[in-house]
C-alpha cells in the first residue's frame, strides 16, 4: 500500500513536471539561441492566465487557452522586435537588467488594469473532479493538462528536429557565425522562437489559472522554478529540460511525502547537487558561443 | 569576457529572479498643520490582495474625516507603504516616526511584520494599532504596552467556527487532518485548534506546515487521501487558502473542508462552486446593520467594488483613532493610551460597540461562522456566504469567545 502512495507521487510529481516544463522549455530556446536571460518570462505566463480569465468569461474555456496563447505570442514579437533584439550582442547585464524592469512594469501594469485582487477562474465542469485507474486517484484536469503538455512537446520536438526552421535554429545555437556565412538572417528566426517561447509561457498561465491563484505576482513566483529547471537541465538539450522538469516535479513531490518542511527547498537543494557533479547540467551541450 | 559571464549569468538568474522589490519611500512634505499617520500593510506577496483593500479602506476613512474639517480642525495624512516582509516593516516603521514625523503607527495584516513594528513602537515609546494581523501571541505572550490590536485573534476565530462545528456534531470523535501555513499566524493557529480538539474530543490525525510561497498542493492532498480524515480543516493564510480551496475541488475528496482563518478576498478568488464548508469571518458586507450597510454603498460608490474585510477594518481603526484624539484633544502617546484603556466603546458598524479590553488591548467585538450559498442563491459575483448568526450571542458578554487571562500570558 505504501508503495501505491509513492508511485502515486511520482505519477502527479510528472503532471507536475510538465506544467513547469511549459514555461522552461521557452526560457532555455531564448537564452540558447539569443543568449537573452528572459526574467521577463513570468510575466508573459501572467498575462497568460490574465487573458484567459478574461477571454474565459466572454467565450468559454476552450477558445480561452487556445487565443490566449496566441495573443501573447504576437505579444512576443513586439517584445522581440523592439526590445530584446537590441540586446543579442550587447553586455548581458543589459539584458539582464532591461527583462527584470520589464518583468516589474508588467506586473505593476497588471495591477493597475486588473486590480491587486486575484481573479476568480474555475475549471469546466466537464474535467472536474478525479478519476480512479485501479486505486489510483488523478486529478481529471491535470490529465487534460498533462495530454496538452505532451502534444505541444511532440510539436515542438518535430519543428526543432525534423524541419528546415529547426535545422537553422540548432546551427544557430551552436554556429551562429556559420549560419549567418551560409547567407541565412538569424534574426526572422529569433523572432518565431521567442513568439514560440512565450507562447508556451502563456499557455502554462491559461491552462492554471483555473487551479492556481491569478494574481499580479504570479509571474514572479513561477520563473525562480522556471530557471531551477532550466540549469538542472543544461543548456541547448531539449531533452535536458524535459528531463529536469519532470526529476524537480517528482522530486518535491517525494520530499513532501517524506520530509514535507523541506518540499520547496528540495528542488534548490536538487540544483545544487547537479551544479556541483556536472557544471553543465544534466544534458547540456558544450556552447561555444557562451564559453 | 562578455562571453565567459553568460552561462555564469543564468546561474545568478535564478536568484536574481527571486530577488526582492524595493519599496521607494512616499515623497513626505512638511505640513506643521496636518496629523501624520504612519500606515503599513503588505502590498505585495501572499497578503498583497488584503493589503490592497485595506489601503482603500483606510483612505476613505481620511477623506471622510478631512471633509468633515479633520481632527481638533486639522487634516490627517496618512503616510502608506508597502511593508514588504518583517525586516523592511520595522525598518520602515521607524523612519516613519524618526523622519517623516508620524504622530502614532497603523496598519498590517502579516503576524510576523505586526511583531517586528510592535518592537519598534515599544522601543519608540510610541502607539501602534495593529489592525489586521490575527496571531494570538501579539496579544499574548509578545504584547506590549504600546500596541492595541483590532482584527479578531486566532483563538476567536476558532471559536467562532467551533461553536457552528460542535452544532454539527462534526468534532466529538471525528479525525482532523489540518493544513498549516509555516509561519507564527500558522503555528499560533494550529496551537488555538489543538485546544479546541482536546476540549471537545476531536482528534488531529495530521497535520502539514506548507510554507507560504507554496501554489501547488497536490503533493498534500494525495497526503490526505492517504490519511482519511473525516474532516479537512486548514489554518492556512492569503493566498494560500484560494489555491487550496481551488485544487481541493479540482481533486474531488470526499472529505468535507472547514477552516479556522479566512478573510473574504480569498473567498472571492476562488472561483465559482470551489469553496464549501463553514469558515470565520470578523465582518462581512452583507451584514444586516444600518451603519455597515451605509458603509458598503458608499465604498461601492467610490471603488465599484463592494468592501473586503480589511477594508472595514481599516475603515473603522481610523474612524477609532479619530475619535481618540478629537476626545483626548491631543496626539501624545500616554494620553492616546490613557484613552483607549479605559475601554471607551466604539461603533465599529456591527450590532455591538466594540472595546479595548484594558489588560490585553484586544478589541472585544461580534465574529460571525459563515457557510457557503448554494449554487443559485448568489445575487453577483461578491454574494458568496451565508452569514451565520453574530458570535457571542447578544445575551453573552463580548469577552467570552476571547482567551482568558488563565489562557493568555499577556502581562503589560
Amino acid at each position: 500500500m505504501q508503495f501505491g502512495f509513492l508511485l502515486e507521487q511520482v505519477v502527479n510529481g510528472l503532471v507536475l513536471g510538465g506544467y513547469y516544463l511549459l514555461i522552461a522549455l521557452g526560457l532555455s530556446l531564448i537564452f540558447s539561441v539569443g543568449g537573452i536571460v528572459n526574467l521577463a518570462h513570468g510575466a508573459f505566463y501572467a498575462l497568460g492566465a490574465y487573458a484567459s480569465v478574461e477571454i474565459t468569461k466572454h467565450f468559454g474555456f476552450g477558445p480561452a487557452v487556445v487565443l490566449s496563447p496566441v495573443a501573447v505570442a504576437l505579444l512576443g514579437i513586439a517584445f522581440e522586435r523592439f526590445i530584446l533584439r537590441r540586446f543579442y550582442t550587447a553586455d548581458p547585464i543589459l539584458s539582464l537588467l532591461v527583462t527584470f524592469g520589464l518583468a516589474m512594469v508588467t506586473e505593476q501594469a497588471i495591477r493597475m488594469i486588473w486590480g491587486a485582487a486575484p481573479l476568480s477562474a474555475s475549471i469546466p465542469p466537464a474535467f472536474r473532479g478525479s478519476v480512479f485507474l485501479g486505486d489510483f486517484l488523478f486529478s481529471r484536469y491535470r490529465l487534460l493538462i498533462l495530454a496538452v503538455v505532451a502534444i505541444v512537446l511532440l510539436g515542438v520536438w518535430l519543428l526543432l528536429h525534423k524541419t528546415s526552421f529547426g535545422r537553422v535554429v540548432r546551427a544557430g545555437i551552436q554556429r551562429p557565425d556559420m549560419v549567418a556565412a551560409l547567407g541565412i538572417r538569424l534574426q526572422p528566426y529569433m523572432t518565431a522562437i521567442v513568439m514560440l517561447g512565450v507562447g508556451m509561457a502563456a499557455l502554462a498561465g491559461a491552462f492554471f489559472a483555473p487551479i492556481s491563484i491569478v494574481h499580479p505576482a504570479m509571474g514572479s513566483e513561477i520563473i525562480t522554478v522556471a530557471f531551477v529547471v532550466v540549469v538542472i537541465g543544461g543548456l541547448g538539450s531539449f531533452w535536458g529540460v524535459v528531463l529536469a522538469a519532470l526529476l524537480v516535479g517528482v522530486v518535491r513531490g517525494m520530499t513532501i511525502h517524506f520530509v514535507p518542511a523541506a518540499g520547496e527547498a528540495s528542488i534548490y537543494v536538487l540544483m545544487f547537487l547537479v551544479l556541483v557533479v556536472r557544471p553543465r547540467g544534466l544534458l547540456g551541450e558544450r556552447i561555444e558561443k557562451f564559453e | 569576457m562578455t562571453h565567459t559571464t553568460r552561462r555564469t549569468l543564468l546561474k545568478t538568474g535564478a536568484a536574481f529572479a527571486g530577488a526582492s522589490v524595493i519599496g521607494s519611500p512616499a515623497l513626505v512634505r512638511a505640513q506643521a498643520d496636518k496629523i501624520k499617520i504612519g500606515h503599513l500593510t503588505p502590498l505585495t506577496g501572499f497578503l498583497g490582495a488584503l493589503g490592497a483593500y485595506a489601503q482603500l479602506g483606510i483612505r476613505m476613512a481620511q477623506e471622510e474625516i478631512n471633509a468633515a474639517g479633520g481632527v481638533m480642525g486639522r487634516p490627517l495624512d496618512v503616510l502608506s507603504e508597502d511593508s514588504v516582509n518583517p525586516a523592511t516593516a520595522s525598518t520602515k516603521a521607524q523612519r516613519m516616526l524618526e523622519q517623516d514625523g508620524v504622530a502614532f503607527l497603523m496598519g498590517e495584516i502579516n503576524s510576523a511584520s505586526a511583531l517586528t513594528i510592535m518592537q519598534v513602537a515599544e522601543r519608540n515609546k510610541r502607539l501602534f494599532l495593529q489592525i489586521g494581523a490575527r496571531s494570538d501571541a501579539l496579544r499574548g505572550k509578545n504584547c506590549n504596552k504600546y500596541t492595541f490590536h483590532v482584527d479578531i485573534p486566532n483563538t476567536v476565530m476558532v471559536n467562532a467556527v467551533g461553536k457552528a462545528l460542535v452544532r454539527e456534531n462534526m468534532v466529538k470523535d471525528k479525525k482532523f487532518f489540518t493544513l498549516t501555513a509555516d509561519y507564527i499566524f500558522g503555528h499560533d493557529l494550529l496551537n488555538a485548534a489543538k485546544r479546541f480538539f482536546g476540549a471537545n474530543q476531536g482528534n488531529l490525525i495530521g497535520d502539514e506546515l506548507i510554507a507560504t510561497d507554496v501554489t501547488d498542493f497536490s503533493p498534500y492532498l494525495l497526503k490526505i487521501r492517504q490519511a482519511k480524515p473525516d474532516v479537512v480543516c486548514s489554518n492556512l493564510a492569503g493566498n494560500q487558502v484560494t489555491n487550496l480551496i481551488k485544487q481541493y475541488a479540482e481533486f474531488g475528496l470526499p472529505y468535507p473542508i472547514v477552516g479556522f482563518n479566512l478573510n473574504t478576498a480569498d473567498a472571492w478568488a476562488a472561483g465559482d462552486g470551489n469553496l464549501s464548508g463553514i469558515w470565520p469571518t470578523v465582518w462581512y458586507h452583507t451584514l444586516d446593520v444600518p451603519a455597515s450597510k451605509t458603509f458598503v454603498a458608499n465604498f461601492i460608490k467610490k471603488n465599484g467594488k463592494p468592501p473586503e474585510n480589511h477594508a472595514w477594518i481599516e475603515y473603522v481603526s481610523l474612524k477609532i483613532m479619530a475619535q481618540a484624539i478629537n476626545e483626548t484633544k491631543s496626539t501624545e502617546t500616554d494620553k492616546l493610551i490613557a484613552y483607549l484603556e479605559k475601554e471607551t466603546e466604539f461603533d465599529i458598524l456591527k450590532a455591538r460597540k466594540g472595546h479595548f479590553r484594558s489588560w490585553d488591548h484586544q478589541l472585544m467585538q461580534e465574529a460571525y461562522p459563515f457557510t457557503v450559498k448554494a449554487k443559485g442563491q448568489a445575487k453577483d459575483q461578491w454574494d458568496l456566504i451565508a452569514l451565520g448568526a453574530a458570535v457571542p450571542d447578544a445575551n453573552e458578554p463580548l469577552e467570552s469567545l476571547a482567551p482568558t487571562r488563565e489562557q493568555n500570558p499577556c502581562s503589560l
